[in-house]
């Protein structure tokens, strides 16, 4: 049980969160043609357009209901089901998240209200699905913000009245996957599925909308991918749900009082164990085996970490993560007899306690440099900002989270799975092979003629080319 | 910010634009809207003073989303790099703490950093819950005894053209002028030479760039006592006053300040550019002209006679290259045109370029450049740029970042010109950089591997948009 310790310091200094409407934001581009749209100021926009640019290298959809001087002080529903007229007009979008801001929110919009004004104002677009929520950036996360959207979505878009059965597609898994999941976990976890035969279907499915792939028109001004809308009418019909990250434990819950159809529950899917019990979960859901080809994975892995334990074992390392990335990675730590000396994360969670850390610091990358200096760590875990941070502490950084924006392709990086796993590893066995941590100092005897002033051969600087 | 105050920043003489029926920057519109807001806007215009603390007090989306986003660069002091902000929490804005926190945030910042000065930012949610920056600012200086200036850019004020304003009108009321320039160092002083001070105002340094430029000032004897405010430093802005005359580099962003300047001190100041051959040694020329110094002018003209034509000798193998390409510009200001100089320096033809942002005058001098049928796009939208590019053949868009990938989903050559670039075109030698960037991508092999369909994909469907290359 860790130790949860609150923020104590009135300045946040290279700060480690990322806001609750840009996670909403993100869940809402794993939808097909969608679109979200902040109700805030263009810079709330702006600003959350360029962190996804930069992280994922791709366009990014995402609009404003651009409120100013008048509508921050007067009301801004009129902005509201205005830019929801605008969008609907142009591109016709499937789905329009609407995230509120902090913004918005400390002026007190009632924005299911206005959602309800731009209805009775314009039937016209009555299939353009929205979907709004409540998202205030001075609470949560970037976690808690994906999250919400997701309970969003299923209140406002899986039908409650009976219209489904569970297991009237018997095939059908439901995939409700946390922020901390790359779009190339979400497709390796649903190859796994696959594999078993089931039909996975992931809400949302990054994997479909943000991979990076080229498609045939040069322009979308919509999401290029994700879960189509017309899924989640069939979210009640499937056989069950697999929820992964305890961020999303709510969404999964809500989807189950709606629908009936059962929930199986995962802290995260790093390591053995952890995937030991999604397959033991999708056998007994499917009625299959396991396929041999995961069976020479798990052979893989295991072997893996029979080679790795020896640069792991006792390996402290310092994690700064969103809540549901800390508790999976620490758990993964302990499994290899490596340890978790320093932990940060940006905002409360109800999965903290589960940490596998003697404490947790709600806090900034100037309290993962603190806490470091102070217990010390082999490795840093965080995402790019934490590069600094690492730098001056002579540590090495494994990238995680968001942003990623100094090396590319992060998003795309399995970590999830057997294979997922053993990838992992071996990352982190060679950066601590790399780091030279264990060396002894030469000692050189008083008696031998062994001077400090010989030097190592090194090539020749240069050599004549004629 | 009072709603007057914003009218009076909003309504920039100085721009020509103003005379129209309807005066002042266009609102925002829901929907359709792209671009940053005030804050952006003004810690843009400001974050590159790099010695300073720069605390964003506000919630978190403000700092957390847009903190060490920037391509300048510093000499020495990182602190910039830092990002910092009050990260207000639920609490703190229900039970009104947000000045209590931030007076104790200027405080810690100031024990842990030392900084010569504290700038804070305020945003959206305490601008509207009332927060009183400007009376927390002058409490904390007094009680630490070191500058904190208050900048008043609250998101919802308006776009990111306004931020720019509000920054350097908070350096005109807090910073310029509570400071002397230092003495020349006596070592620096070469017979024959009268060193002149200049400032320059929205050259951001951009990686690096400046730095092109700056041996070159150096040389003829200017003094660059402030860049407002890349490489900057807090002492350096104390002493803009000082200057014998100011070169506006980026022409809307801060016209504000090369005007109060004028106003208050008669600085004489002019518009220029460092970008491309030409604009560059006009820009030399042009402050020799109004220093009125005969014997700077015989030294500019040598040193430009010296490095335009070292610079052409090393441009030739490159010019066969880039001759005749045809290039679409979508960018800001003053870079509608100064790009545009650069690119015909290099014999290629600007089928376009983007207005949005340029002033009247800004818009007179392309037409000075590209004749008077010059195609000026106002739509930045993705797809207006696309069917630019179609229309008129362009074979690479010239854009800024947030425009990459426009460019690249459309499989389509593209270089960026904006402030989060990793290279620097400024100056003489940034030419070589610039033709480097345009060869590297014009040239790749990779347009024509990732527009021809699969090998089994027997009659591919013809894309919507044809793109020509290299």
């Amino acid at each position: 049980m860790a130790e949860i310790r609150k923020r104590a310091k009135a300045l946040s200094v290279s700060p480690l969160k990322a806001s609750q409407p840009m996670g909403a934001a993100l869940a809402f581009l794993g939808i097909q043609r969608a679109i979200p749209m902040l109700h805030g100021s263009q810079g709330c926009t702006a600003f959350g357009k360029i962190f996804f640019v930069r992280h994922f290298r791709e366009p990014i959809p995402l609009q404003t209901s651009a409120m100013d001087q008048v509508s921050a002080i007067m009301g801004a529903d009129d902005n509201v089901v205005e830019g929801l007229r605008v969008i609907c007009e142009k591109s016709r979008p499937a789905l329009i998240g609407l995230p509120t801001t902090g913004l918005s929110e400390t002026q007190g919009a009632d924005i299911q209200g206005a959602v309800k004004a731009f209805r009775a104002r314009y039937p016209q677009y009555h299939d353009t699905a929205v979907v709004a929520l409540s998202t205030p950036d001075f609470v949560g996360c970037l976690e808690s913000g994906f999250a919400a959207a997701l309970s969003a979505m299923i209140e406002s878009l899986v039908p409650a009245d009976g219209a489904t059965r569970p297991g009237s597609r018997p095939r059908q898994v439901n995939l409700l996957c946390g922020s901390g999941l790359t779009p190339g976990d979400v497709e390796a976890l649903k190859d796994l599925v696959a594999s078993f035969g089931l039909r996975p279907v992931a809400l949302p499915d990054l994997s479909d909308s943000l991979d990076g792939h080229l498609i045939d028109a040069d322009f979308s001004p919509l999401s290029v991918g994700g879960m189509p809308v017309a899924e989640f009418a069939t979210l009640g019909d499937a056989v069950a749900t697999l929820a992964v990250g305890p961020s999303v434990f709510p969404a999964a819950s809500l989807l189950q009082e709606r629908t009936g159809v059962p929930v199986h529950h995962f802290d995260h899917l790093l390591g053995l164990e952890a995937t030991d019990a999604l397959l033991m979960a999708l056998t007994r859901i499917s009625g299959a085996g396991v396929p041999a080809r995961l069976e020479r994975e798990r052979a893989r892995l295991t072997d893996a970490m029979v080679d790795t334990h020896f640069m792991l074992g006792q390996a402290r390392f310092a994690i700064a993560a969103d809540p549901d990335m800390l508790l999976g990675f620490s758990r993964f730590l302990v499994s290899m007899g490596a340890e978790t000396s320093v932990a940060v994360t940006p905002a409360r969670s109800a999965a903290l306690g589960r940490v596998a850390s003697a404490t947790v610091q709600l806090g900034d990358l100037e309290d993962l440099e603190m806490l470091v200096r102070e217990r010390g760590a082999e490795m840093i875990v965080g995402n790019s900002h934490a590069l600094d941070s690492a730098q001056r502490l002579g540590l090495p950084l494994l990238r995680a989270g968001f942003p990623l924006y100094d090396q590319l392709g992060g998003h795309q990086r399995v970590w999830i799975g057997y294979g997922g796993a053993r990838q992992l590893l071996f990352e982190l066995a060679n950066t601590l092979l790399t780091g030279d941590h264990h060396g002894i100092a030469p000692y050189r005897s008083r008696y031998a003629r062994k001077s400090a002033e010989e030097t190592a051969h090194a090539p020749a600087t240069s050599f004549e080319t004629h | 910010m009072k709603a007057k105050d914003i009218a009076a920043l909003l309504d920039e003489p100085a721009c020509t634009h103003n005379n129209k029926a309807k005066p002042g920057c266009a609102k925002p519109k829901p929907g359709t809207a792209a671009g940053g807001c005030a804050f952006d806007g003004a810690q843009i215009a400001l974050l590159p003073i790099a010695d300073v603390a720069h605390i964003v007090h506000g919630s978190i989306a403000c700092a957390g989303s847009s903190w060490d986003n920037r391509g300048t660069r510093s000499t020495g002091p990182t602190l910039f790099r830092i990002g910092m902000t009050t990260d207000l929490s639920e609490q703190d804005i229900v039970m009104g703490r947000g000045e209590a926190r931030l007076f104790h945030a200027i405080g810690q910042a100031l024990r842990d950093y030392a900084p010569p000065a504290v700038f804070v930012y305020n945003t959206c949610v305490p601008a509207l819950t009332g927060d009183d920056i400007e009376a927390v600012c002058k409490a904390a200086a007094t009680q630490y005894g070191v500058p904190v200036v208050p900048v008043d850019c609250a998101g919802f004020y308006g776009t990111k053209n306004l931020g720019n304003r509000i920054a350097g009108d908070a350096m005109l009321k807090y910073v310029v002028g509570s400071r002397e320039p230092d003495p020349l160092p006596a070592a620096s002083q070469r017979p024959g030479i009268s060193v002149h001070d200049v400032n320059l105002i929205g050259e951001y340094n951009i990686a690096g760039e400046f730095w092109h430029v700056l041996p070159l000032l150096d040389e003829l004897g200017l003094r660059v006592l402030c860049t407002l405010s890349g490489d900057a430093r807090y002492r350096e802005v104390q002493t803009m006053h000082r200057a014998q005359v100011n070169m506006m580099v980026c022409s809307k962003a801060m016209l504000n300040v090369a005007r109060k300047l004028q106003a208050r001190y008669g600085t004489p100041w002019f518009e220029g550019s460092f970008y491309g051959i030409s604009d560059t040694s006009r820009a030399l020329r042009d402050f020799a002209r109004q220093l009125g110094d005969a014997a700077l002018s015989q030294r500019t003209e040598a040193l430009i006679a010296r490095e335009e034509a070292a610079i052409q000798r090393d441009l030739v193998p490159w010019r066969e290259r880039l001759a005749g390409k045809r290039v679409l510009l979508y960018t800001g200001g003053v870079k509608s045109w100064s790009v545009v100089s650069a690119l015909q320096d290099l014999g290629m033809t600007v089928v376009a370029t983007g207005t949005k942002k340029s002033t009247e005058e800004d818009k007179a001098r392309i037409r000075e450049l590209m004749g008077e049928e010059a195609r000026m796009i106002e739509d930045g939208s993705p797809r207006a740029l696309l069917d630019t590019v179609r229309d008129y053949r362009a074979d690479i868009l010239i854009a800024g970042g947030r425009n990459m990938y426009t460019a690249l989903k459309a499989r389509l050559p593209f270089l960026d010109i904006n402030q989060e670039r990793e290279f620097g075109y400024a100056g003489y030698r940034g030419m070589l950089e610039l033709v480097r960037q345009l060869a590297l991508t014009l040239e790749s092999p990779v347009w024509p591997a990732v527009q021809r369909p699969a090998p089994w994909q027997a009659s591919a469907a013809g894309r919507p948009l044809e793109v020509r290359h290299g």
